[in-house]
């Protein structure tokens, strides 16, 4: 419908599936064509850190790696706080063909909605604010 | 029931699309909860025109009405639904096609710089 959940891209890379993966799962790969500067821990679980030089670091999660042809992780959903627990996942699928590879990246869970989302605890959070900040007033007052 | 986050995009660009609405709704966020009275005090609108806007806000879950001072109802920010719009901003603002032409790009000075 009009809230997009799922983004999907394809492209034609005129290189074996092996040089397209060590671009899209190693560190001077990453580094290289979509960050500045990348660490990653290619294993389930593992973490990536991305950093751009004019820009912010983003966290990763690595949660496919089938060498060469699938690779996902998740990451948080741009401009939401960074506690929100909503991520999307991405996923690069490679298909060799002919003596290249064609590349499929497909990003989705934009349209989620937890539970919780909309009511009870995101209203909790705020409360934690205001209560925090009630609690950094006593501490300054020495109370 | 949870209301679809198609439905809640909805009701948050709705109210942004009017500029009393959203000079209320900037106010409460960068100065904090409010009464109608103290957001008259502060944006060239009348109370009258201020209560009705907050009254529409309230009952699609954009602010809440809560208890001030002198038994005055003061508004507050509902920051979840704003949240749920922003995912549809960031699924608009996701650019893939420029990381994609940078990985096509450097694989294929990856292939220039190969002796055949």
């Amino acid at each position: 419908m009009g809230f997009p959940d799922r983004i999907e891209r394809v492209v034609e890379i005129a290189r074996p599936p092996e040089a397209v993966w060590a671009a899209i799962t190693t560190a001077e790969g990453l580094g290289a064509w979509f960050g500045d500067e990348a660490t990653i821990d290619l294993r389930p679980g593992g973490a990536v850190r991305m950093s751009w030089n004019d820009g912010p670091t983003v966290e990763m999660r690595v949660e496919r790696v089938e060498e060469p042809t699938v690779f996902g992780f998740t990451w948080p959903v741009f401009g939401l706080p960074e506690d929100d627990p909503r991520r999307t996942y991405v996923e690069f699928r490679l298909e060799p063909v002919g003596t290249g590879t064609r590349l499929t990246v497909e990003e989705t869970g934009f349209a989620q909605l937890p539970e919780d989302a909309y009511g009870k605890a995101y209203d909790a959070h705020r409360e934690g604010w205001g209560s925090e900040l009630g609690e950094l007033v006593d501490h300054v007052h020495g109370t | 029931m949870a209301p679809d986050a198609e439905a809640v995009a909805e009701q948050v660009f709705t109210a942004l699309s009017d500029p009393t609405r959203r000079a209320i709704l900037a106010a409460l966020a960068s100065g904090g909860p409010a009464t109608a009275t103290d957001l008259a005090d502060r944006l060239p609108i009348t109370r009258q025109a201020i209560a009705k806007h907050l009254g529409l806000l309230a009952d699609v879950g954009l602010v809440t009405a809560e208890p001030g001072e002198r038994r005055r109802v003061r508004f507050r920010l509902r920051s979840a639904p704003m949240q749920v719009a922003q995912q549809f901003l960031a699924a608009l603002a996701r650019d893939w096609d420029g990381p994609l032409s940078a990985l096509k790009d450097h694989l294929d000075r990856g292939t220039a710089d190969r002796p055949q």
